[in-house]
């Protein structure tokens, strides 16, 4: 043995070994693995297959009157003061009002006549239908002042409902609770709307006498002259709480009178007609009114409100996204159980043996890779597929460029934080078939049963609060408005958490399941 | 001492469970040796090998490389190169990109990619798939994976399982010549006959503790007892000779003995003194896989023993 050996020295140049270097290191290893990158893109490319194949069949056939051809189409549906698809269809006698003034009116009565089956979406003016009496909750009579007839032009309306009592509602999506209480003849109500300038105030009372400020809206931009009377309108019901149910119409009629005009009303009489005749709405009658001495007897269907199950949004072209889930699972899981089975996790340790740098770099190679293809994959598939939509005659509803993005990017994102759970999970349970079927299990299963509405509609709720599945929120592009009835199920765009806060609980879980992978790979040996 | 490179090992103690894996294992890993590591399989040489990677925990003891822990060093591949598993390769990664990641790990560059490939005879394979290597192959590549960052201390582990007689030779003078450079290089293996002609340095060990730490000289030294073979036609004369100056003296044919307790010179010179014709005085070796059998016959306690104290 000789201690006089000169230990040797590397010629080579210094060089750095941080987390670049991992990072750099994990992606080597990520493109050079032929398979996975073709997985990759085959996730994406099966995205932009499925927009197509999900939308290029689905065809909307709408016939305008009976006895007029059926085409391609869908019925005008109006946009709100604020861009959103709103339903517009209701009975209003009216009068211009030039200038400040008001109105005020009792309503005697309000009762409804429910349809015995359910109506078509056809708009024939005037089918007969076998009616039953009823009144829906939503059934609406009162005082409105709008800027025109037009559909989707700003109003604010003071209103009695079927069983919601006063509302203040202005603009579709706004509605302001007044007092509770139904009508009878035994309990009218008074209603009073004033207008000064673009502010509209609503007023109840019980005895025209005493008066109860319910709230006030501010129309923007008001002509000087709008359209100001009285309306009648119902909305149509769901037998049950179940999606994808049709509709049956309804209808509603009031008596109103000791109407009194105050302020800068021209002389002219006044006259009736229906808002919006022949539109998509549903109506069970055609609507009318009946005056004499100052009684007006008022009868309408439809609604005033936010539109409801009449269009596709961003979402629907994105059927793909469960197959791209499923691949990036796979594909995730294996970027780590591939080095367990094969020993080659001890060469990763050994060549950077601080191990949270070398999950956290994985997690960053795969999350960056698999939004990547993501991306590109839904920034193709969602305007084809909106495109394929519209050729086929479909509504879209207005989403602002905001909302697409989110869409879209969300999208991506849902598959990144998909691919690293899984590669949490791989790292914790070191075997490939057990990892990819517990993260299918957890993740994309509650996804399928709650999008094809296989659970009643609470566990597919309690499923999107609770599961990483809540991140699907994240394509929700629809609002659930309390002044609508409608089933506001996740099968058609309703999500209960909103979008981001859904997002949000995706990302938890990708947190917890990257800290516990975390801890475990520090502790356990390799 | 602790060298940029040498690899110490102090008191390590390991538990699988109830098994104890490692019982107190001390040994120091030198520069410009082959230091061989032998022991029969479970008897720790793995596991020990894994702990001076930073890649299995310890209860007890401390396993530094050049002084420091190994997962304390910031870019672990140029201080140690190491092949533990020849297979720990993915299947559809061809050899070339296996590594080019872990050069990029450590802020290499392709062309030391380049390098090593071909110092491991790897050019006309490196760009094929991992998975169609022969086992020879992967051994070469997972040599050229510890050679990258020009470390100063390897770690082999059987690094001689799956080669051919060609690549056996091969393998055996690329690690001298690394040893020769003043490396640490220290090698496991299962059979003390790979390691003849090649360790300088032999540190045995089985049920995780240390049998020896002894150069390879000592050892043989140790196991042929000073035997020294001697022909002479005055067998009778020769003997009485020897016995007088102490020595123990053996027939073993018609004209030829076996001495015990004098050196070889001493036999000679004694000899030719007293005018004893002799035709032949040589020192009996052992082989290494016979001073290793010796020395795992003493220590029984990794054949058949009972779990528990076994004799050192």
């Amino acid at each position: 043995m000789s201690d006089t050996t000169t230990p040797y020295r590397s010629g080579l140049p210094n060089g750095r070994a941080g987390f670049a270097q991992t990072l750099r290191a994990e992606g080597t290893k990520l493109r050079t693995v032929r398979g996975w990158v073709i997985a990759l893109v085959v996730a994406g490319l099966l995205i932009v297959v499925m927009a197509a194949v999900a939308t290029f069949h689905r065809q909307n056939t709408f016939q305008a009157s009976p006895g007029s051809p059926v085409v391609v189409a869908h019925p005008f549906v109006p946009q709100g003061p604020g861009g959103e698809a709103v339903t517009d269809t209701f009975s209003f006698v009216h009068r211009p009002l030039a200038g400040d003034g008001s109105i005020t009116v009792r309503v005697g009565s309000l009762t409804g006549l429910l349809a015995q089956s359910s109506t078509s979406h056809s708009t024939s003016a005037d089918a007969q239908q076998a009616t039953r009496p009823g009144l829906v909750p939503w059934a609406k009579a009162g005082l409105i002042v709008k800027e025109g007839t037009k559909q989707g032009s700003p109003y604010a309306a003071i209103m009695v409902t079927g069983s919601h009592g006063v509302r203040l509602q202005y603009d579709y999506t706004h509605d302001v609770a007044g007092s509770p209480g139904t009508i009878a003849a035994a309990a009218p109500r008074w209603l009073r709307l004033s207008r000064s300038g673009d502010l509209l105030t609503g007023y109840e009372s019980a005895d025209g006498a005493q008066w109860t400020r319910v709230g006030s809206a501010r129309l923007a931009g008001l002509s000087e002259t709008v359209q100001a009377g009285l309306f009648v309108t119902s909305p149509e019901t769901r037998p049950s709480a179940q999606a994808f149910s049709s509709p049956s119409g309804s209808s509603a009629s009031a008596v109103f009178d000791h109407v009194d005009l105050r302020g800068q009303w021209p002389e002219q009489s006044w006259s009736g007609g229906v808002v919006g005749a022949g539109t998509m709405t549903p109506t069970l009658t055609s609507g009318g009114y009946h005056q004499s001495d100052g009684t007006f007897t008022v009868s309408g269907s439809g609604d005033i409100a936010p539109a409801v199950d009449v269009g596709s949004t961003p979402a629907d072209t994105l059927a793909g996204m469960f197959v791209g889930l499923i691949v990036v699972i796979v594909v995730g899981a294996l970027f780590m159980t591939a080095e367990y089975r094969r020993g080659l996790i001890r060469t990763t340790l050994a060549a950077t043996p601080r191990r949270g740098r070398v999950l956290a770099a994985k997690a960053l190679v795969l999350g960056a890779a698999t939004f990547a293809v993501g991306l590109v994959a839904t920034a193709i598939a969602v305007p084809l597929g909106e495109h394929l939509l519209r050729v086929n005659g479909n509504y879209l509803y207005p989403v602002s460029v905001f909302s697409s993005v989110r869409v879209v990017a969300g999208t991506a994102g849902l598959l990144a934080l998909a691919a690293i759970i899984a590669l949490a999970v791989g790292t914790l349970l070191r075997r490939s078939a057990v990892a990819i079927v517990a993260v299918i299990a957890a993740i994309v299963l509650p996804n399928v049963l709650v999008i094809t509405a296989a659970l009643p509609l609470t566990a597919s709720q309690w499923l999107l609060r609770l599961t990483p599945a809540a991140g699907l929120a994240i394509q929700q592009t629809l609002r659930a408005y309390p002044q609508v009835d409608y089933v506001y199920s996740p099968a058609t765009g309703y999500f209960p958490l909103a979008p981001w806060a859904g997002f949000a609980v995706l990302c938890a879980y990708a947190a917890l399941a990257l800290g516990l992978a975390a801890l475990a790979l520090r502790r356990r040996d390799a | 001492m602790s060298g940029e490179a040498t690899i110490e090992v102090t008191n390590l103690h390991k538990r699988f469970g109830q098994t104890v894996a490692l019982d107190g294992l001390s040994f120091t890993v030198r520069p410009g040796q082959v230091t061989g590591f032998v022991g029969p399989n479970g008897a720790g040489k793995s596991t020990t090998m894994r702990v001076i990677l930073g890649l299995g925990s310890i209860e007890q003891g401390s396993a530094l490389v050049g002084g420091r822990p190994y997962r304390s060093l910031r870019r672990p591949l140029s201080h140690v190169g190491s092949l533990l598993d020849a297979g720990a390769l993915h299947p559809s990664r061809s050899g070339r990109n296996h590594l080019l990641w872990l050069a990029h790990s450590q802020g290499l560059s392709a062309r030391r990619v380049d390098e090593v490939v071909e110092q491991a005879g790897l050019q006309g394979i490196a760009r094929r798939k991992a998975g169609g290597y022969s086992l020879g192959m992967r051994q070469r590549l997972g040599l050229a994976a510890a050679m990258l960052g020009d470390p100063p201390i390897l770690l082999l582990d059987e690094p001689f399982n799956g080669l051919d007689p060609e690549g056996i030779v091969w393998m055996r003078d690329f690690l001298r010549e690394l040893a020769g450079q003043g490396r640490a290089v220290f090698v496991s293996s299962h059979l003390m006959g790979e390691l003849q002609d090649m360790a300088d340095h032999l540190v045995v060990i089985g049920r995780g503790r240390l049998v020896t730490d002894t150069s390879l000289a000592e050892l043989l030294a140790a196991a042929s007892r000073g035997l020294v073979r001697l022909r002479t036609t005055e067998p009778g004369r020769a003997t009485t000779v020897l016995r007088e100056a102490g020595a123990t003296v053996a027939a073993t044919g018609p004209d030829a003995l076996t001495v015990s307790g004098l050196a070889s010179q001493r036999v000679v010179e004694l000899l030719g003194r007293r005018g004893v014709a002799f035709s032949e005085v040589s020192e009996q070796r052992a082989t290494l896989e016979e001073a290793y059998m010796e020395l795992t016959s003493a220590a029984v306690e990794f054949r058949a023993a009972p779990a528990g104290e076994a004799p050192r």
